[in-house]
C-alpha cells in the first residue's frame, strides 16, 4: 500500500558507536560496564595482596572450630564446645526470631495506628500523629537503648521475688515473674511423652509438638472442604446448612483426644537460687529489641497504610456507605483490599529495613548474627574479612528470600485487568 | 590506555601504602605524631581526666614511647578502641601501638599477626558481687547471672570456669564497661567479671565502692601487654625497651626527680648505659642516646606511674602483688641493658 520507499539501513561504520544514537547506547554501557569490573578487579586483588603481605590467609576453617563461649538465648541446642559455625546458625535463628516477630507486630501496630491517623476522633488522631512523629523522627538505636533501660531500671531483680515477705509479686495468678533480666513464663509439660523425633544437627522435636501440629493443619483443611460444600450447597439449594457445629467438634474433639493421651501440666516458674526455673525465661534483651524495632518501623508502616488508604477514591467508601455498611466495615471490606495495592511495594522496604536493623541487637546484648559471627567469633579468630563477607552474603540472601516472597504476594494482589 | 595509567597508578599506590607500613618507626618521625590505641574509658588505665587529658597507667606507655622517639610526651593523638575493634585498629595501621589491656595469648601472637611486646601488667580475671549477696566465693555462684563483656578472653575464661566447676550460669553479653557498670549497678546480673584490676576500677568509680567485693578466686592468668604489628621488628624493639627502660629505672631506683642527678653523677655502669651516658644503646634502635632517660621522664618510672594511676593511695587501690619487681617478689624483671 505504501507508495514511499523505506530509507535503507546506511552501513555500519565504527565511528557510529559514539556518533550514532542508535549505538551511543550501547557504547557506554560496555564502557561503563568494563570500567566497574577492572574496579572490583583491583578492589579483591589489592585486599588479596594486601592480606599476604599481612602474612594473613584467607579461609574459612576458623567455622569449624570450638567456639568457647556461651549464648544467653539459643533455639537450637548449643554449648561453648561448639562450633563457630553453630554459633553463627544460632546467631542467625535469633536474627530470624526477632525479624519475624519485629514484622509481624510492626505490621499490626503500623495498619491499627495508619488508619486510626485517620479517624474523625480528633484526640485520637492526634496521639497517633504523635506517635508517629515521635518515633520517625528519632534515631533507633536510642528507642532501643531507652525501652531496654525502662526494663533494666523499672523492673525487679529476681531476688526481690526471694524471701517471706517478698517486695515484688507474681502477676497473673502467680504464674509469670516480671524481672529485670527476663521475664519468666509458664511452660506446658508431657505427662506422658512418648519420645522426640531427631532431625540432625542435635535438634530434637517432640512427638507430641508434631500430632498437634498435624491435627490443627488436618482440622484446617477439613474446615475449608466443609466451607466449599457448604458454599455449593448454598449455590444448589439456596439455603446455606449449618457448619459451625462441625467445625467446632473438628476443632476440638482431636485436640482433647491428644490431650487425654499426652497428658499435659502447666510448669510455674519458680526461684531457685539466684534466678527463677522450671518454666521459659524470655529475656529482656530480646523483648526490649522486639519492642523498639516494631515500634520504630510500626511508625514507618503507619504513614506507608495512611497514604495508601487516602489513595482510594473518595467514591469507594461513599458506596459503600450508601450500601449501609458500616464505617469498620468499609475500612476492612472495601478500603484496606484496595490500599494494599499501594502498600505492599513499600511495606517491602520496610521489613527489609526490620530485618537489617536487627542487627543493632548489641545494644542490648542481644545474641544476634551481628553478635555472635560478626562479634565474638570475628573477635576471638582474627578472621575479620572472612566473617564480613560471610555475614554480609548471609543478611543479603534473607534480603532477597523476604523481598521475593513478598513480591510474590504483591503479584496476589496487584490489580488484575481483565 | 586509560586503563594502563588507571593501574599503573594503583599499583604504584599499593607499593607505596606496603612500603611505608613496614617502617613504623619512621613513619612516626614523619608524622610527628604517635598513634597510640587506647581503651574507651577505664579510670586509673586509660581514661580522660575532667579537662579532657587522657591519663593513666596505660597513657604511661604511650607518652614514654613518644617522648623516646619524637622527644616530646605530649605528641600522640589517643585512639580509643573498644574491644571489638582494637586488633583490627593495630593490623590495619590506624595506631601505630596497642596499649589497652589486652591479654597475650597464643593465637593472637601467632594468628593475628600481632607482637605483644611487653606485659606491662600481671591480671587475672575475677568476680564482683554486691556484698548484699551473701556470696562469699566464686564456687557459690551456680545459677547466676554474670555480665560479661564480649569478644574478650574472660568471655572464653567464664565459659570454662563454669564448666570445670559443673556449674551453670547465665550470660549477659556487654559491649563495653561502661555499660557493664550500668547493667551491674541495676541488677541485671548478679555478678560482673572481667580482670581483677577492671574490677577495681570499676569499683573505685562506684558511689558507694564498699557496698561490694571482689571475690578472692582468680580463675585466669591474664598477661596484659602492649601490642605492636608482627613483621615490623625494629619498631617492636623500640616499644620493648622503652617500657624494660621503665622497669629497670625503678630497680636502680631512678625516679622522675633524681633523673638528671642519676645521669650525670651515678657511678652505675647499667644506669650510665641506660641513660646514655655510655655505649650510646639508643643508636641501634634508630634512636639517639638520650631516648630512654625522655621516656623515664614523661611520666616516672614503672613505680612511680603504677603508684600514681593504679596503686594503693588512688581510689583504684590495686597491691603491687605480681607487678612488683623481681626483687620484692614480683614478675616485673627488666633484661639487662648492655
Amino acid at each position: 500500500m505504501s507508495d514511499f520507499a523505506v530509507p535503507a539501513h546506511p552501513p555500519f561504520r565504527p565511528m557510529m558507536l559514539i556518533n550514532d544514537r542508535r549505538y551511543r547506547g550501547y557504547t557506554i554501557q560496555v564502557v561503563v560496564f568494563i570500567l566497574i569490573m577492572a574496579a572490583a578487579w583491583w578492589l579483591i586483588g589489592n585486599t588479596i595482596e594486601n592480606l599476604s603481605r599481612l602474612g594473613k590467609d584467607f579461609n574459612f576453617d576458623f567455622l569449624w572450630k570450638r567456639a568457647g563461649y556461651d549464648i544467653p538465648q539459643v533455639l537450637i541446642p548449643y554449648t561453648a564446645d561448639s562450633s563457630h559455625m553453630r554459633a553463627a546458625v544460632v546467631g542467625l535463628l535469633n536474627t530470624l526470631l526477632v525479624a519475624v516477630l519485629g514484622c509481624i507486630t510492626a505490621t499490626i501496630i503500623g495498619v491499627t495506628a495508619g488508619v486510626l491517623r485517620l479517624s474523625n476522633n480528633w484526640l485520637v488522631a492526634r496521639l497517633m500523629t504523635i506517635y508517629v512523629e515521635l518515633f520517625r523522627n528519632i534515631p533507633l538505636l536510642l528507642w532501643i537503648l531507652v525501652v531496654y533501660a525502662v526494663f533494666t531500671e523499672s523492673l525487679p531483680a529476681p531476688r526481690a521475688y526471694s524471701g517471706a515477705d517478698p517486695a515484688a509479686h507474681m502477676i497473673l495468678f502467680d504464674s509469670i515473674a516480671l524481672t529485670n533480666r527476663y521475664t519468666a513464663i509458664p511452660t506446658l509439660n508431657l505427662l506422658h511423652s512418648h519420645g522426640s523425633l531427631n532431625i540432625g544437627w542435635g535438634v530434637t522435636i517432640n512427638w507430641a509438638t508434631i500430632a498437634y501440629i498435624v491435627v490443627l493443619v488436618l482440622a484446617i483443611l477439613a474446615h475449608r472442604a466443609l466451607g466449599r460444600w457448604a458454599r455449593a450447597r448454598q449455590n444448589l439449594t439456596g439455603v446455606r446448612p449449618r457448619t459451625w457445629p462441625i467445625s467446632a467438634a473438628l476443632f476440638v474433639l482431636p485436640l482433647v483426644a491428644l490431650w487425654l493421651y499426652f497428658g499435659i501440666e502447666v510448669v510455674r516458674p519458680t526461684l531457685k537460687g539466684f534466678n527463677f526455673a522450671g518454666g521459659v525465661n524470655v529475656h529482656n534483651a530480646l523483648v526490649a529489641l522486639w519492642l523498639a524495632l516494631s515500634l520504630y518501623t510500626g511508625a514507618f508502616i503507619a504513614e506507608i497504610v495512611r497514604a495508601g488508604v487516602l489513595a482510594v477514591s473518595k467514591g469507594q467508601s461513599e458506596a459503600s456507605y450508601a450500601l449501609g455498611l458500616s464505617r469498620r466495615r468499609t475500612m476492612s471490606l472495601v478500603v484496606l483490599p484496595q490500599a494494599l495495592r499501594v502498600i505492599i511495594p513499600p511495606l517491602i522496604s520496610q521489613f527489609l529495613n526490620l530485618t537489617k536493623n536487627s542487627s543493632l541487637a548489641i545494644a542490648t546484648g542481644y545474641m544476634d548474627l551481628k553478635a555472635t559471627l560478626g562479634g565474638t567469633t570475628l573477635n576471638q579468630t582474627g578472621r575479620e574479612l572472612e566473617s564480613m563477607v560471610l555475614m554480609m552474603g548471609i543478611y543479603l540472601v534473607l534480603s532477597l528470600i523476604i523481598s521475593s516472597a513478598m513480591n510474590l504476594f504483591n503479584a496476589r494482589v496487584r490489580l488484575r485487568e481483565r | 590506555m586509560k586503563l594502563a595509567i588507571l593501574f599503573g597508578t594503583a599499583t604504584a599506590a599499593a607499593l607505596l601504602a606496603g612500603g611505608a607500613m613496614a617502617d613504623t618507626l619512621a613513619d612516626v618521625k614523619a608524622r610527628g605524631m604517635l598513634n597510640c590505641g587506647v581503651n574507651t574509658g577505664l579510670v586509673g588505665f586509660a581514661a580522660p581526666d575532667a579537662n579532657g587529658n587522657w591519663q593513666g597507667f596505660d597513657i604511661a606507655v604511650c607518652k614514654a614511647v613518644a617522648a623516646a622517639v619524637l622527644g616530646d610526651a605530649s605528641k600522640v593523638k589517643y585512639v580509643p578502641t573498644t574491644g571489638q575493634t582494637r586488633f583490627t585498629a593495630l593490623s590495619s595501621g590506624e595506631v601505630d601501638v596497642l596499649a589497652r589491656n589486652s591479654t597475650v595469648t597464643f593465637s593472637r601472637d601467632t594468628d593475628l599477626k600481632l607482637d605483644f611486646v611487653a606485659i606491662n601488667y600481671y591480671d587475672g580475671q575475677g568476680f564482683m558481687v554486691p556484698k548484699s549477696l551473701g556470696v562469699t566465693s566464686a564456687k557459690e555462684l551456680d545459677g547466676a547471672t554474670v555480665c560479661i563483656q564480649t569478644g574478650t578472653t574472660t568471655e572464653l575464661n567464664l565459659a570454662d570456669y563454669f564448666r570445670a566447676n559443673n556449674m551453670k550460669y547465665q550470660p549477659v553479653n556487654i559491649d563495653s564497661n561502661a555499660e557493664g557498670e550500668q547493667q551491674y549497678l541495676a541488677g541485671a546480673c548478679d555478678a560482673y567479671t572481667t580482670d581483677a584490676s577492671g574490677l577495681a576500677a570499676t569499683r573505685a568509680a562506684f558511689a558507694n565502692p564498699d557496698d561490694h567485693i571482689i571475690l578472692p578466686e582468680i580463675i585466669s592468668k591474664e598477661p596484659l601487654a602492649v601490642a605492636v604489628r608482627h613483621g615490623d621488628n625494629n619498631w617492636g624493639d623500640i616499644v620493648r625497651w622503652t617500657f624494660f627502660a621503665l622497669v629497670a629505672a625503678e630497680e636502680y631506683g631512678i625516679t622522675s626527680a633524681n633523673l638528671d642527678e642519676q645521669a650525670n653523677t651515678s657511678q652505675n655502669p647499667e644506669v650510665q648505659r641506660l641513660l646514655g651516658k655510655t655505649d650510646d644503646l639508643g643508636k641501634m634502635i634508630g634512636l639517639d642516646a638520650e631516648w630512654a632517660k625522655r621516656a623515664i621522664a614523661a611520666s616516672g618510672n614503672y613505680g612511680e606511674i603504677f603508684n600514681a594511676t593504679i596503686g594503693e593511695a588512688t581510689p583504684i587501690k590495686l597491691a603491687r602483688g605480681l607487678n612488683a619487681q623481681w626483687t620484692q617478689g614480683g614478675l616485673m624483671y627488666a633484661p639487662p641493658f648492655r
